[in-house]
């Protein structure tokens, strides 16, 4: 079913999105070997996090499919067993017994403090009391997009959180307007992002891949493509993304990209974008020092191709209505510039 | 009351009461039935708005990156759905009820208050349109049904929509609030002689303590209306963090209010069920004294588990252990109604009419809306699964399958005593069938859309298996609800026209309202019958017969 939804859809730049492509648009940062892309769902649990709230969901399964049954077979019981006969007269007004009222307390009451001292400890595993409060990424939650902080290293990305296999991380979750959620459900547990606030998720990603999330609390117009991005790698790999994201990015090599460059700087881009070496210092946008090496643009909206982002630069309006970016009015050329020198920049 | 009404046994439709004849008689009316009518009417015109809403969203969510809706579209249609459903539709529903069966059901002539019973209603009408206006104003809220700050301050919303999602609630909150005193002094003041409070039927016990819980919650919502107003017209910064206010203050406030809320939309339906399974089963209900504590306690409780639609917001562990056990306390007491109500159906002589049909199937599916609950109760899930699809289901499972199944029951229980005429049953019947079918497979799926990390509130989502099945799966079964729905306004219309006359008690009820004609007349009953129990029409018949069990 899933693909023929697509072929229906009128024609648009959403095209390039099926789950095939989302799966292809899965190489790392360093085109090296393809990452499997990980279903979203909370069975396909991938960290210490996550197996511990599904361990206690099956847990709850279970007494909620005994309970359930217990009602359903007594009310289809009572459907066939006391359903009017011809000539049946009065039944026994039986006013209740306390004693077995008493036991349908008590024996529910029961089952519900298991569940509780089972919800206790599996709070304590997910995400115990931070004290000490040096995260390993901060992440900043925007309308309607992701900036992620890595306060040891000094990274600053956007979109696509880039995390190391095995490594039991603390991220400080923020926002920078309205109240967001992040939630990568194959990661473990969600937690709002509340202006003036910090709260803290530990996550330990116990297997390489592409996790894909989104903003799970409404906040505006583009709430639903507020998509999140968890590039799990081998440690070594995240190490080198992380040395490649600190370097500046090489000067525009070619016509195209250096005439890119400069309409960047003179069509007010820079006002809200940053470019690592270059004089645009903008941070109501995404940081683009290293945009080309990012696999979607538009925070998970399409993905990211030279054709995809001069549509993008041409009219983001189009393709996410709503967001913040305007529509400067580019022509197609002046467009395709830009995108040949962001691309570039990785 | 008209001591020697001959006539009243000539009545068998609204049509023949001389009194209700002409627009006037129902725009001016202070009559408790009349302005009960006007409530359940209204409610349901507002219930075909909010279903039309709810198909639009089931249409652009048919497949994935849909463009038949625009996103800011969207968001006020999800937005005017939830709120329609909620505030224009099962409270005024629910109120529709309340007076219009408490004081036939205490043996009363009419509410304790009848002028403030009126501009109830018109509070609700009046702020209803209001509400609606808001299209043609400039745009309606968009920031969701419990309309989280500060995304609805003045800086994230321009359009006058969260203005009037305010006063229009503000204006109805007022009036619900007028409507929850009078139950209250109706049920203290107008019982009939005999009649104790231990005596009154369950539908009124529930009705009584439901009118607590809205004038208690009901101010806590108005105070957080009247500060977003502050902030909006004024620059006060209640709601404002980075003016030194605070995000989750609202939040407080609104599921304070909130989560009773979700209670007082229940009750009722608790006590429809309560009257109906009896009656029905041919038997007295099981344990009277367990499902009037523990509608006591329900109320009591449901003041104590607001944090539990907070628990994703990063609070202290203390708070949370504290909500995570009264949230599951809370499930104690519904559970006794369950069983109580299956140990009344339990060796009775069960009819299976339309009524009771629904009724069992609110057994059913109210227990799957309480067990889904229950997994929110539990933290951790709740971190993995609050604001994806898994809620939406919850909530339909308690609102839809839950309290709307039983007001389905207490409309064919209660339409012959209304109207002077029975429904079909037969229509009632196919009316049932699509309503489970449809309403089970809109709603089942979403639980394991939810599961699959699908968020609420999202105008679209991209082809990622199974998201789009799922979905296609709840839309086609949107519309066998809908078309459920048509049938059961054809049967209205209908029995309306030419429906069988019902007689004062079709059904063998036991309690006070069919103890006079149907519909009742003007001030209700020429002599209200002597209470002794809490079955007075059981006490009548028995004592004939003289054999009282």
């Amino acid at each position: 079913m899933h693909g023929q939804g697509l072929e229906n859809a009128p024609p648009s730049i959403f095209n390039g999105l099926s789950a095939r492509s989302l799966r292809f648009l899965t190489k790392d940062a360093n085109s090296q070997p393809r990452m499997k892309l990980q279903d979203t769902s909370v069975f396909d649990a991938n960290s210490p996090q996550a197996r511990a709230i599904l361990r206690l969901f099956y847990f709850d399964l279970v007494i909620s499919a005994v309970i359930f049954l217990a009602v359903a077979s007594l009310v289809i019981y009572i459907v066939i067993r006391f359903r009017q006969r011809p000539g049946e007269g009065e039944p026994f007004q039986d006013p209740g017994n306390p004693r077995l009222e008493t036991l349908w307390t008590v024996i529910p009451a029961l089952i519900l403090l298991a569940l509780l001292v089972a919800t206790a400890y599996t709070m304590r595993v997910v995400n115990p009391p931070v004290i000490r409060s040096d995260p390993n990424v901060i992440v900043i939650a925007h309308q309607w997009w992701w900036e992620y902080r890595y306060p040891q290293s000094g990274v600053l990305t956007a979109n696509e959180l880039h995390m190391p296999v095995g490594k039991k991380w603390l991220l400080r979750v923020e926002s920078a307007d309205v109240i967001h959620d992040f939630w990568v459900p194959g990661l473990g547990a969600k937690v709002d992002a509340i202006p003036r606030n910090q709260n803290y998720l530990w996550i330990t990603p116990s297997k390489s891949g592409v996790y894909l999330g989104t903003c799970a609390e409404f906040c505006g117009e583009e709430h639903a493509l507020m998509g999140i991005r968890v590039i799990v790698q081998p440690p070594e790999e995240f190490e080198a993304w992380q040395q490649s994201q600190l370097r500046v990015p090489a000067k525009p090599s070619n016509i195209e990209a250096e005439r890119g460059a400069r309409l960047f700087e003179g069509r007010t881009c820079m006002n809200c974008h940053a470019i690592a070496g270059t004089k645009a210092g903008g941070t109501v946008g995404p940081d683009l020092t290293h945009v080309g090496d990012r696999q979607t643009l538009g925070s998970g909206a399409i993905p990211n191709t030279l054709d995809q982002l001069t549509k993008w630069i041409m009219n983001p309006q189009k393709i996410k209505p709503g967001c913040n970016m305007p529509n400067l009015k580019l022509t197609e050329s002046q467009a395709h510039d830009i995108a040949i020198y962001l691309e570039a920049l990785k | 009351m008209s001591k020697e009404s001959p006539a009243n046994s000539a009545i068998h439709s609204l049509a023949g009461i001389k009194e209700y004849r002409g627009m006037l008689s129902w725009i001016t009316s202070v009559d408790h039935k009349q302005i009960g009518i006007m409530y359940i009417v209204s409610a349901f015109v507002f219930f075909l708005v909010g279903l039309g809403l709810a198909l639009a969203m089931r249409i652009q969510l048919m497949v994935p990156v849909s463009h038949f809706i625009s996103p800011g579209t969207y968001n006020q249609i999800f937005t005017m759905h939830g709120t329609t459903m909620v505030f224009l539709m099962a409270m005024p529903l629910l109120f529709g009820f309340s007076v219009y069966f408490v004081p036939l059901m205490i043996g009363a002539r009419d509410m304790a208050f009848p002028r403030l019973n009126a501009l109830g209603y018109w509070l609700y009408l009046f702020g209803a349109l209001m509400m609606y206006f808001s299209f043609i104003a400039g745009g309606a809220p968009d920031a969701g049904w419990f309309s989280y700050a500060p995304l609805t301050e003045k800086g994230y919303s321009s359009s006058p929509g969260i203005d009037y999602w305010a006063l229009s609630l503000l204006v109805m909150g007022a009036g619900s609030v007028a409507t929850g005193i009078n139950l209250i002094v109706t049920v203290l003041t107008l019982r009939a002689p005999g009649m104790t409070l231990p005596r009154t039927p369950l539908f009124v016990w529930m009705i009584f303590f439901n009118a607590f819980l809205v004038i208690l919650a009901l101010p806590a919502l108005n105070a957080a209306l009247v500060m977003i107003l502050a902030d909006r017209q004024l620059n006060a910064h209640f709601f404002s963090p980075v003016h030194g206010g605070s995000a989750l203050l609202w939040q407080n406030y609104f599921w304070l209010f909130g989560h009773p809320e979700v209670y007082i939309l229940v009750l009722p339906a608790f006590g429809v069920i309560s009257e109906v399974i009896p009656v029905f089963s041919r038997k007295v209900i099981y344990g009277y004294g367990f499902l009037a504590a523990s509608t006591v306690a329900i109320a009591f409780l449901s003041y104590g588990v607001w944090i539990h639609h907070m628990f994703a917001t990063g609070l202290s562990y203390v708070i949370l252990y504290v909500f995570a056990g009264s949230s599951m306390l809370i499930a104690i007491p519904t559970g006794i109604k369950i069983f109580n109500w299956i140990a009344t159906m339990w060796g009775g002589s069960i009819r299976f009419t339309t009524a009771m049909l629904f009724a069992t199937a609110f057994l059913i599916q109210f227990t799957v809306g309480g067990l889904s609950g229950v997994a929110f109760a539990a933290i951790p899930i709740d971190w993995q699964l609050t604001d994806s699809y898994f809620v939406v289901a919850h909530i339909h499972y308690v609102l839809l399958g839950g309290t709307l199944f039983a007001m389905f029951a207490g409309t064919y229980y209660w339409f012959p005593k209304v109207t002077g005429r029975m429904l079909s049953e037969k229509i009632g019947k196919l009316h049932f069938w699509l309503m489970v079918l449809g309403f089970n497979g809109t709603f089942f799926g979403m639980h394991l859309l939810g599961v699959a990390g699908m968020p609420r509130r999202a105008y679209t989502y991209l082809d990622r298996p199974p998201l789009g099945t799922l979905h296609l799966i709840s839309s086609l079964f949107a519309f066998v609800l809908a078309l459920a729905i048509l049938v059961f306004l054809w049967n209205v219309v209908r029995s309306l026209l030419k429906g069988e006359v019902a007689g004062d008690n079709p059904w063998g009820g036991w309690t006070l309202e069919w103890a006079t004609t149907s519909p009742p007349p003007v001030e209700n009953f020429d002599r209200v019958p002597p209470v002794q129990g809490r079955r007075p029409l059981w006490d009548l018949a028995h004592k004939k017969g003289g054999s009282k069990p």
